[in-house]
């Protein structure tokens, strides 16, 4: 389904990615992580475009993601992305926010969009909240509303950014819980998260990161059994012990 | 000081056919009230397009505005009406230098002028605020637009716009209200709008002092109608909890 092949990066001098690949399956979760500043944003930004690259590939359902005659709007309005702070539209309504999209990129009726966009509101828990605008609602919520905005491009595949770490503690459980029902229903996920819970519960693979390489790629067992590298030893100790 | 106040002035015959006084303020201030609104009308729209040419990706586009902004922000308005008025039309093709000349009313030709003139020096001090405006806004706003597949016109009018608009309502503001104000330059080009009504009132009656008080209480009442309309404005769009959210 992503397919990451030799993905080098830079900022004029200074390279963010160096030689990454990695594949991510139908239906397979992998998960992210790595120390803050090791290049874990800008990979899955790269993933749909947000971020152009300068060596590599990056395949995403058969489309090359860094050929210049990919049509990049219509890739991204395909694979679904969940920001660390979540980035709803202050100015527009909860409502508004989930049918936007469908309506300016897909091309859906209105009352198509508000439809689906109400029935995915209620699976995330918030059908309350409809006509509010995302000032009102908490961050776990807003977080919910961010998911739901983009399940409702019925995405191939979703990137998550760090979706629970400018949350407060008491409303993590409310946005990984929406995350691990979405896991378990097949969808093809790549999370950018230090939530080892989450990914002992629905990770397939680990990937760790470190100075913008992919040091360590192993199945969720291996790694929290006996990571090969010393690096991701040490991090997932430190994660680990607080 | 030992003046008499005569306000009944203003209710007294001008001599050019049954006008008073206070018929040439209500002349001038339409011509004001015309020509700021039309200047403001261009300003907010060039301004518009500029400020966001200042935001793309892409450097041509950035760099014209850049060079516009510079251009018409830091030659004296003043300047500016002059060539418009006076040089401007000569470099016209000739019919158009003629009907501009010849044709058209003195009034309309200067109107235009001044309009065309103000409309741009605005534009570049809108540019600006618009930038600001976008430039303000989390970077991703326009990520997660963008993630969702929406292209660059509609994250702009859709996302972008709408909140940068909300954030410099008061500086626009003063800038529309500095139109108001800049429009009096069209007196200097013989076009008889508040402040040049004004200063004939004062040369054909000698009552220089009611003349200029109460072209000052017109510039008030103006400036503070104009204020309370966009305050109003204000309200209207401003979203609910919009400032509990702050920047993240
Ligand atoms: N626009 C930019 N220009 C220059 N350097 C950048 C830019 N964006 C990111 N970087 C650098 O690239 C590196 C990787 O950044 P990135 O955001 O991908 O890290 P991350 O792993 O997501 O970190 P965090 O856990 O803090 O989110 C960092 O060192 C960062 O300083
Ligand atoms: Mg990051």
């Amino acid at each position: 389904m992503i397919s990451i092949q030799n993905v080098s990066k830079w900022y004029g001098d200074f390279q963010v990615l160096s030689d990454c690949s990695t594949e991510v399956q139908k239906g397979e979760v992998v998960v992210v992580c790595g120390p803050s500043g090791s290049g874990k944003s800008t990979l899955i930004k790269c993933v749909n475009g947000l971020e152009p690259f300068q060596a590599g590939t990056i395949v995403v359902d058969g489309t090359s993601v860094g050929s210049p005659k990919t049509d990049l709007p219509k890739l991204r309005s395909r694979v679904g992305m969940v920001f660390q702070h979540f980035e709803l539209f202050p100015h527009l309504s909860i409502t508004e926010n989930l049918t936007l999209a469908q309506r300016k990129v897909l091309g859906r009726k209105d009352d198509e969009a508000r439809r689906k966009g109400l029935a995915l509101l209620d699976r995330v828990g918030l059908s309350a909240h409809a006509a509010k605008f995302p000032g009102q609602l908490s961050g776990g919520q807003q977080q919910r509303v961010a998911i739901a905005r983009a399940l409702a491009m019925d995405p191939i595949a979703m990137l998550f950014d760090e979706p629970t770490s400018a949350l407060d503690p008491e409303m993590i459980n409310e946005v990984l819980d929406v995350m691990v029902e979405l896991a378990r229903e097949g969808m093809t996920m790549m999370v950018v998260t230090h939530e080892m819970g989450f990914a002992r519960k629905v990770a397939n693979r680990v990937i760790f990161m470190d100075r913008g390489a992919i040091v360590e790629d192993a199945d969720k067992d291996e790694f929290f059994g006996s990571p090969r590298s010393e690096r991701a030893q040490a991090f997932l100790s430190k994660i680990l012990s607080h | 000081m030992n003046y008499n106040w005569d306000w009944s002035v203003f209710f007294k015959s001008t001599g050019i056919g049954s006008e008073i006084y206070l018929d040439w303020f209500i002349t001038g201030l339409g011509w004001t009230v015309a020509l700021s609104l039309s200047s403001w009308v261009i300003a907010l729209l060039l301004g518009t397009v500029l400020g966001v040419m200042r935001t793309l990706p892409g450097r041509f586009a950035a760099r014209f505005a850049t060079v516009y902004v510079e251009l018409f922000r830091n030659v004296p308005l003043l300047v500016q009406l002059f060539v418009w008025y006076f040089l401007v039309p000569d470099w016209l093709p000739e019919k158009l230098e003629l009907w501009f000349k010849q044709d058209l009313h003195p009034a309309t030709s200067a109107f235009i002028s001044v309009t065309v003139c103000l409309g741009l020096f605005t534009a570049a001090r809108v540019c600006e605020q618009v930038r600001t405006g976008i430039q303000a806004l989390p970077r991703g706003q326009a990520m997660a637009a963008y993630a969702l597949g929406l292209r660059l016109p509609q994250v702009y009018r859709k996302v972008l716009l709408p909140q940068a608009f909300r954030i410099i309502i008061p500086p626009l503001t003063s800038e529309f209200l500095n139109v108001f104000k800049n429009s009096s330059v069209a007196s200097l080009i013989g076009l008889m709008e508040l402040l040049a009504q004004t200063k004939q009132t004062a040369e054909f009656t000698a009552n220089l002092f009611e003349a200029f008080t109460l072209a000052t209480v017109i510039y008030f009442v103006l400036n503070m109608a104009l204020m309370l309309i966009m305050r109003g404005v204000e309200k209207r769009v401003r979203v609910p909890g919009l400032i509990a959210l702050g920047g993240k």
